[in-house]
């Protein structure tokens, strides 16, 4: 049993045809050919898979596709952006990654960036800070710190009106 | 090993209506609210065991989704509201603040943006983290089906593990919290896991006096179901010192080892619990 289902993918209007039960996680992989969003567990435990659906932070592993029919999917695919060069720009938060060394084998960097920009649009989501925006995310590689430091140096850079646009 | 989705059927009505009659056919239909229980079934491979046929319940968003205050001062939530509704919605927050701290410590944010409080009941694990809170609040649920509905207590909804008197042709459309009366720092929630989140809990605790005679307990992760200990909470209210209180909980709890935690772990960590509550909230 396969269905159509029509959503907003990183801004452009995207139809698969998939079992309504198919995670939004293979679709995203198989279907849209769109392999930044990593698969960790599988279970909803280390937040690799995260996305974000009508501007929340969730697990992608975990969503039936059926339930994204309408809605505004973005994944880590949807962050760049085209300066006015017209040359491709990184989000602020991939830039501040890059430089905090935020990112080490890669697996888990996807959905900590997806789970930090959910936080930075909306800080009221975690209102104990940095620290609870990425407690759904494990690392086995970084310890943590340099992660917690890319977010920091993100929120300074929006604070002093950095890439105020986003 | 993951399940083949070929095998398995998954109906999503764009309607409370169109749910209701789906249910009323006699088919077996298990509910998906936000997924995160029946999502790791499937990636578990283990989704035979529920049922063949599901019911995504999310088109139902825009009837069942909501946090409110009635005029007669109940908290009303909708079975479709998630934990983050619930944790950052200004009632809750004033009146209910076990309510915020159990949806809080109930997996992570990207969990409790799919997640449903009444999921978390109709799950009916013993480790819920926001079922003993909602129990010391009184909670009811709204059970509906096609053609009526009725409403019954969620400290009796649980009839064995996992087992519950929902029938097949009902949903949960709500919870029904009576309005606040316990003063803040008479109400008292400890979960205990391995880590702060993302752990499922090894024993999870909610209590409150009102001051009055009216002592609520329930305990999570100790017996079968989530359970109000009853002749415990009547021994506090009548003046019980924390040793007698003690022997007569346990009397009614009854934890096992399993993956997560042992039984002798679990009474030890109850009876500190139970101790602290004790010290906590006069008598």
């Amino acid at each position: 049993m396969t269905t159509n289902i029509t959503f907003q993918l990183n801004g452009r209007e995207k139809t698969v045809q998939a079992h309504p039960m198919a995670r939004l996680l293979d679709v995203l992989r198989q279907d849209c050919s769109l392999t930044g969003t990593k698969e960790g567990c599988g279970e909803g435990e280390c937040g690799a898979c995260t996305v974000i659906i009508d501007g929340r932070a969730v697990m992608s592993c975990m969503v039936p596709v059926c339930q994204v029919h309408g809605s505004k999917v973005e994944s880590i695919e949807g962050l760049e952006s085209m300066g006015a060069d017209g040359q491709t720009c990184l989000h602020l938060i991939q830039e501040a990654f890059i430089k905090c060394g935020g990112a080490q084998c890669g697996i888990c960097t996807p959905g900590m960036i997806m789970a930090a920009v959910a936080y930075l649009r909306q800080p009221e989501s975690a209102p104990g800070g940095v620290a609870e925006a990425l407690e759904g995310n494990l690392c086995r590689c970084t310890g943590y710190t340099r992660i917690f430091e890319s977010v920091k140096t993100a929120i300074d850079r929006m604070k002093t009106g950095a890439n105020q646009s986003r | 090993m993951r399940t083949n989705l070929a095998d398995y059927e998954c109906l999503t009505p764009g309607s409370v209506r169109e749910a209701l009659e789906q249910r009323a056919t006699g088919r077996k239909l298990i509910p998906i609210a936000g997924g995160t229980d029946v999502m790791v079934w499937m990636n578990d491979g283990h989704l035979g065991k529920v049922g063949k046929v599901y019911q995504s319940l999310h088109a139902l968003a825009g009837e069942w989704r909501y946090v409110k205050t009635d005029t007669e001062g109940n908290l009303r939530i909708g079975a479709l509201a998630t934990y983050s509704d619930v944790r950052h919605h200004e009632d809750v927050k004033k009146n209910y603040p076990m309510l915020v701290h159990s949806a809080q410590v109930t997996g992570a944010i990207q969990i409790q943006n799919r997640g449903t409080l009444a999921g978390n009941i109709a799950n009916g694990s013993p480790a819920a983290d926001t079922v003993p809170a909602l129990m010391v609040y009184d909670a009811k649920l709204r059970l509906v089906n096609a053609s009526g509905e009725r409403v019954v207590e969620l400290s009796e909804f649980f009839t064995g593990y996992r087992a519950n008197v929902l029938k097949e042709e009902e949903l949960i459309s709500e919870i029904i919290l009576p309005k606040p009366r316990f003063a803040a720092d008479q109400q008292y929630y400890r979960k205990v896991g391995t880590r702060e989140a993302q752990a499922i809990s090894k024993v999870v605790f909610a209590g409150a006096n009102d001051g009055k005679g009216n002592v609520r307990m329930a305990w999570g992760s100790v017996a079968p179901i989530t359970l109000r200990s009853k002749k415990t909470e009547d021994a506090v209210a009548a003046g019980a010192a924390a040793d007698d209180a003690w022997a007569i909980l346990q009397t009614e709890i009854t934890p096992i080892d399993d993956i997560r935690s042992t039984r002798d772990y679990r009474l030890k960590v109850s009876q500190r619990i139970l101790a602290d509550f004790l010290g906590k909230v006069h008598q």
